[in-house]
């Protein structure tokens, strides 16, 4: 463990005071994705949390430039940036484009698409905390069955979450992946991995949101470990069409340790209208799920 | 030395836009900018043209892919019509409010509901508010030298420029146009200087959030809020008259041909009735000025070259002869007149020049005007003003309202 966490690159690229929240999972992803991203880096992104998280003008904390653009254009930002460092021969330079689900999952996923389609060379990151927490916590289309949003106050969602991973994956892009802020030295090493490869690389980021999903901010990193353990969250990755996971899924998945999903659900205060009927839905889902990615991964 | 071809408009503005030196375009194909979008690409996939060309989803990501080239240092281009300018609205203002250079053509068609694809001007009148330089041509050869003193009036005052025409009446009508010299274009647009470079060698986060009031950064410099930057946008845009009317000068200078700066004028020296109008249907009014002139009315035609800024200025002495002045609008503020028309009083209130104004709102979706029919209606509103009918509701011409 120890030469693991030395081989990680010591410079900060965030300065204190972001303007996230208290124990914000995305402040923790974003500083180990610059890590390994390192200084030859543009950053491109729509109005997120991230755009708050980058401050107010004229100060940022943040040493990596960035461009911010409207809602629905991220990756065709991400486009502009890499042809127009094309056209100017700086082709040496990492193009990042980062957007939450909702500018992924909803108002984003044209431009992505596109983008993939043509095989644009940049790294793509959804950074999903499963809402548009941004504004307010209502409802995306990332949002899982049973949790309660500003815009489903009452009934709780009733649709599973989009399985956006298999929409990705059928683009055939380069390289697929999926990462924790709360298993820090697996998200870095994808990075560094996915900054090598050429063509359209898609990373998947699981981020715990306290007020979004109303829990203490102190709780991130457990709700993180706990989204992984109970198969909620699997970290994989999808390389020439290769599936296989990594880190603590891949351990679960040799030992059959997998939790329940209750363990996960009853922490947050997002799950407390599931009724009895929702949580078994939810665990038959996450169970098929599993099954699938643990059938690929034997392929 | 001159090199005239027989062209299209839409080839006249891929030419121009090659010997502007564009390194990046996007561009989504729509009727009638279409072929404009596929001689590009022939362009650049034969070699002729060094560019990127990015094929995109869609017209909002066209403009995208635009603002992020620019952002980077990139000469972008772009082009689309009615429905796809609409898209793109959102990235209009975010185009202007970033003070980037871009030059895009619209070529102008009747927007949905219901469908056409004919020509009006409802698309590019509608944008007016975005910020955006709009110009309008009357010929393929105003379009192919209109895009070249785009690329040089945008990258001094850093605003985008829409080069208007119109879709199949200039788009697919061949006309002959003089192709100027490469060397020379290449002088006359010097390379761009982008006013901030988004580089790693000078991290900087660009179109950051911001509070309402103005705000220091880390070295206690006091730094400009949403409405300063918002100002400096206007500000640009009421220099730019300047600035258009010295391109027009020294473009002409270097390559002989003039097409007036801000607006043009037809026989107006002696005009008592004055037509105006933008684009094509300016160009047609002044054979309606020719007619009216043989039957004894002193006509005359003002075209409006430059939409926005609007050219009060300018137009003030354009007009300042006129007894009676009618406007050709292929658009209309809906609820009101024709956008044309509100700006043209407007620019006349307190002044001397108190000449009746009367609005028409002509070839909507294509609908043919002739030159006739054009003056048929300014001698009917001569007629008028002549027996004191100094105010009227707007005419729908050729349109059955009953």
């Amino acid at each position: 463990m120890p030469e693991n966490l030395f081989k990680i690159n010591a410079k900060e690229y965030i300065l204190p005071g972001t303007r996230a929240c208290q124990g914000c999972g995305l402040s923790l992803a974003y500083r180990y994705t610059l890590k390994a991203l390192r200084e030859n880096t543009i950053v491109t992104m729509p109005a997120c949390c991230l755009c708050v998280l980058q401050g107010i003008y004229p100060s940022t904390p943040v040493m990596i430039p960035a461009l911010n653009n409207s809602f629905a254009s991220t990756a065709a930002s991400a486009s502009g940036l890499v042809a127009g460092l094309q056209a100017l021969n700086r082709t040496d330079i990492t193009v990042m484009a980062i957007a939450g689900d909702g500018g992924t999952f909803d108002m984003g996923i044209q431009a992505l698409s596109g983008a993939a389609e043509r095989g644009t060379d940049f790294i793509y990151v959804c950074y999903d905390n499963e809402g548009y927490m941004n504004t307010g916590t209502q409802r995306s289309s990332a949002t899982p069955l049973g949790a309660l949003t500003s815009t489903t106050p009452i009934a709780t969602k009733q649709q599973h979450k989009k399985d956006f991973l298999k929409i990705m994956e059928a683009h055939d892009i380069a390289y697929l992946a999926t990462a924790s802020p709360a298993y820090p030295i697996d998200l870095y090493d994808k990075f560094v991995k996915a900054k090598k490869i050429k063509g359209t690389r898609y990373i998947h980021l699981y981020i715990p949101c306290p007020p979004g999903w109303a829990y203490p901010p102190k709780d991130t990193v457990k709700m993180g470990r706990l989204a992984v353990e109970t198969g909620i969250v699997p970290l994989f990755e999808v390389e020439n069409g290769r599936f296989r996971f990594t880190g603590r899924s891949k351990t679960m998945a040799e030992r059959g340790n997998r939790l329940p999903v209750i363990n996960y659900l009853e922490k947050q205060g997002r799950f407390r209208k599931m009724n009895i009927e929702q949580l078994h839905q939810v665990q038959h889902w996450v169970d098929g799920k599993w099954q699938e990615y643990q059938r690929r991964s034997q392929e | 030395m001159s090199n005239v071809q027989i062209m299209t408009g839409n080839t006249a503005a891929a030419i121009g836009a090659k010997l502007s030196g564009v390194q990046v375009v996007a561009a989504y194909p729509i009727t009638p900018q279409s072929q404009l979008a596929e001689i590009l690409s022939q362009y650049i996939e034969g070699g002729e043209m060094k560019a990127e060309y990015v094929r995109v989803e869609g017209e909002h990501s066209a403009l995208t892919v635009c603002i992020s080239a620019s952002t980077v240092g990139a000469r972008v281009f772009t082009a689309t019509s009615a429905n796809g300018l609409l898209y793109m609205h959102e990235q209009l203002h975010w185009a202007a409010g970033s003070r980037l250079p871009i030059v895009m053509c619209c070529v102008n068609r009747g927007v949905g509901a219901p469908w056409t694809i004919f020509n009006d001007q409802q698309d590019s009148i509608s944008q007016r508010d975005t910020g955006w330089i709009q110009i309008y041509c009357r010929n393929n050869q105003e379009i192919l030298d209109t895009i070249i003193q785009s690329y040089r009036i945008a990258e001094e005052v850093y605003a985008p420029i829409m080069v208007c025409y119109d879709g199949f009446v200039l788009s697919h009508t061949m006309m002959p146009v003089d192709i100027p010299d490469p060397e020379k274009v290449r002088e006359f647009i010097p390379p761009y200087q982008a006013h901030t470079i988004l580089s790693p060698e000078d991290p900087r986060t660009l179109n950051a959030v911001l509070f309402p009031w103005r705000r220091a950064n880390s070295a206690g410099v006091l730094c400009d809020g949403y409405m300063e930057m918002r100002y400096k946008l206007q500000a640009a845009l009421e220099r730019s008259p300047a600035v258009i009317q010295e391109t027009s000068r020294h473009f002409a200078e270097v390559f002989g041909r003039n097409h007036g700066g801000l607006s043009w004028g037809y026989r107006v020296e002696d005009a008592e009735l004055v037509m105006t109008g933008m684009g094509s249907l300016a160009s047609e009014a002044t054979q309606a000025a020719d007619m009216l002139r043989d039957e004894g009315i002193k006509a005359g035609v003002v075209g409006i070259r430059v939409f926005r800024p609007f050219p009060a200025k300018n137009l003030k002495e354009a007009f300042c002869g006129a007894k009676g002045i009618v406007v050709f609008e292929k658009g209309i503020s809906y609820g009101y007149e024709g956008a044309l028309c509100s700006d043209l009083k407007a620019a006349f209130y307190r002044t001397e020049n108190q000449a009746p104004v009367h609005g028409y709102i002509a070839g909507l979706g294509g609908r043919d005007v002739k030159a006739r029919e054009l003056a048929d209606a300014a001698r009917a509103s001569w007629t008028e003003m002549q027996t004191g009918i100094v105010e009227k509701p707007t005419t729908w011409l050729n349109c059955y309202t009953g």
